[in-house]
């Protein structure tokens, strides 16, 4: 087959298969290399063809006239004032004081989190004593409890980071102890029938099926960690993201607001990818992963 | 010999010996609890070395029979003895393997064999040599780094079979192991287990609800009654070695035999379906 048939070729959709099928001829690797690069070029033009058509309404929108330009500046003014505010070191000071409130929160979380729902999975009698208290806490807002928090902790640092735990607590703890409680029985079945002790039994069975379940809570427990950050800094800071989104609109710094809100997802994307990394480090084998 | 003195000697040859075994749960039906008798009185008398075949309608008491051998559970009566001694829970000195594998997902098939080996205290090099000889056993060399969703139905229950047999138990109990594979798969594992079983001389008991594959596979094979389950028959089954060229399944021998037990296993069946058109299903269900 003539290259220029096989490039052709390529050129229509159903190729890949086609050009795979060539790949053990010298040009047929040539040719799938070519198809290598723009199947991944498609991928890449897939996946942010969203985001480049929300980028382009959000800048063309206010240029055109349909939304006020004030109240939504268009995203390249915001871009331009994320980079004075980047270059000018604020904006990695607020970003520096939201993440760190929000991860050593959420640590906190883990530390306190995993451990409890381990005990309250795999022993009855402490779920039947803790389940009420703890339902009864799950249900209460966190947000709710931001005035307790400062009145008894202060502004600063300390109660912001006891909210974000407070926050994280929940879905660590509840998918922690469905994950105790979700282990398949012949799985310990198997492990008893081996002659292992309660104390094995839980490490080298319980812990590691319960794995997965706990990530999805520390995954959840991620997204609400910032959620809650935000709004505290948004009541009483004097620094963090939250912080700077309230300060900027007050003073009517709208397009530093934006640039501020462009980071807080950066933030959460960070956190999130983060933590999915970690995941996969600690159940990959999973089908899923 | 009087009637006792032989028994005697029986249990005493014998590998598993069941004795007069009763097994009965509490069921709560409603406010009130009822009892419900999974097996009652079984007799049964394992020789070393031998590959007893176990065969019953569906609710017999197969699963208990293997639950109390296992010693995950204890019987309401009676006693079960291995090599003499009764069994007070569970121990190394017998592996089981079960229909759905069991295996350790987040362990690969090394590791899972490996598993056993670890909870009898091997070092790390013995262990790493263990799997390998018997991944190799059967017939797996190569597949020591796949996790059990990487590896096929068949591969699995391998896998599940050298984790049993690595420990290096006296008994292996099989509890329906090949129900769920396809029949291409059952019959090679089917072959394969019994070379496994003629290399390593273990005992075996053997669970299943294929007749076929219990005329197949065992030396004797155990008739057992539907609810409540007890030894109805042991029927010997003298066909001799089983060789991989030769369809003895189509044999007139094999034939005979299979009707036999079929015949047997019929009357069960048919009990224990007027048993499940009455209203005491739920409880028989929840005890299975």
């Amino acid at each position: 087959m003539s290259l220029d048939k096989a490039m052709a070729a390529t050129s229509s959709t159903a190729a890949g298969g086609l050009a795979t099928r060539q790949a053990g001829t010298g040009t047929g690797r040539a040719v799938a290399a070519a198809v290598r690069i723009r199947s991944a070029a498609a991928k890449v033009l897939r996946s942010t063809a969203a985001i480049a058509a929300f980028a382009a309404i959000w800048e063309l929108a206010p240029r055109l006239g349909l939304v006020d330009s004030t109240f939504l500046p268009p995203l390249s003014t915001v871009l331009s004032a994320w980079w004075d505010l980047a270059v000018s070191g604020a904006l990695l000071e607020h970003f520096q004081a939201s993440i760190v409130r929000s991860i050593s929160g959420l640590l906190l979380a883990i530390t306190v989190a995993i451990p409890l729902g381990l005990a309250i999975g795999y022993y009855k009698p402490v779920a039947a004593l803790l389940n009420p208290l703890l339902e009864l806490f799950r249900n209460t807002a966190a947000l709710a409890l931001l005035p307790v928090f400062i009145l008894i902790l202060g502004i600063g640092e300390t109660s912001k980071i006891t909210i974000v735990l407070f926050a994280c607590t929940w879905p660590i703890l509840l998918s922690t102890v469905n994950g105790v409680r979700s282990v398949d029985p012949l799985l310990i079945k198997s492990a008893r029938s081996l002659g292992l002790q309660p104390f094995k039994l839980f490490f080298k069975v319980i812990l590691p099926a319960s794995l997965p379940s706990i990530f999805t809570g520390i995954r959840l427990a991620g997204a609400s960690s910032i959620l809650v950050l935000i709004a505290a800094e948004m009541v009483g800071a004097k620094a963090g993201l939250g912080y700077l989104i309230n300060y900027t609109q007050y003073n009517f710094q709208i397009p530093e607001m934006y640039a501020g809100i462009l980071t807080i997802s950066a933030l959460g994307l960070l956190i999130n990818q983060g933590l999915v990394l970690l995941e996969r480090r600690f159940s990959g084998w999973k089908n899923n992963a | 010999m009087s009637e006792k003195q032989q028994q005697a000697v029986i249990t005493e040859a014998a590998k598993i010996s069941f004795q007069n075994v009763t097994k009965r749960f509490q069921v709560r039906e409603g406010r009130g609890v009822s009892e419900f008798t999974a097996m009652d009185g079984v007799n049964l008398d394992v020789r070393p070395g031998e590959f007893m075949a176990v065969v019953g309608p569906s609710g017999c008491g197969k699963s208990t029979l293997l639950d109390l051998l296992a010693g995950l559970s204890h019987p309401t009566s009676g006693q079960i003895l291995l090599d003499g001694r009764p069994i007070t829970g569970p121990g190394l000195d017998r592996g089981i393997v079960f229909q759905q594998y069991a295996l350790f997902p987040w362990r690969t098939a090394r590791a899972n064999i490996e598993f056993g080996l670890e909870a009898k205290g091997f070092s790390q090099k013995e262990r790493r040599e263990r799997a390998r000889h018997y991944l190799a056993l059967v017939g797996l060399s190569g597949f020591e780094n796949r996790y059990p969703h990487e590896l096929s139905g068949g591969m699995k229950q391998r896998v599940a079979i050298a984790r049993s047999l690595a420990f290096d138990p006296d008994v292996l109990l099989m509890d329906e192991p090949f129900a769920a594979l396809d029949a291409q798969t059952r019959e090679s594992l089917q072959t394969e287990l019994l070379s496994i079983w003629e290399q390593t001389g273990k005992t075996i008991l053997f669970i299943t609800h294929g007749i076929d594959e219990a005329v197949y596979l065992g030396q004797r094979v155990a008739v057992m009654t539907a609810r409540p389950g007890r030894i109805k028959r042991i029927i010997d089954i003298p066909l001799g070695k089983r060789s991989e060229d030769e369809d003895i399944r189509s044999g007139a021998e094999f034939g005979a035999l299979r009707h036999e037990i079929w015949s047997e296993l019929r009357e069960e069946v048919q009990r224990s379906q007027a048993f499940d058109r009455s209203p005491v299903t739920a409880k028989a269900g929840l005890a299975k």
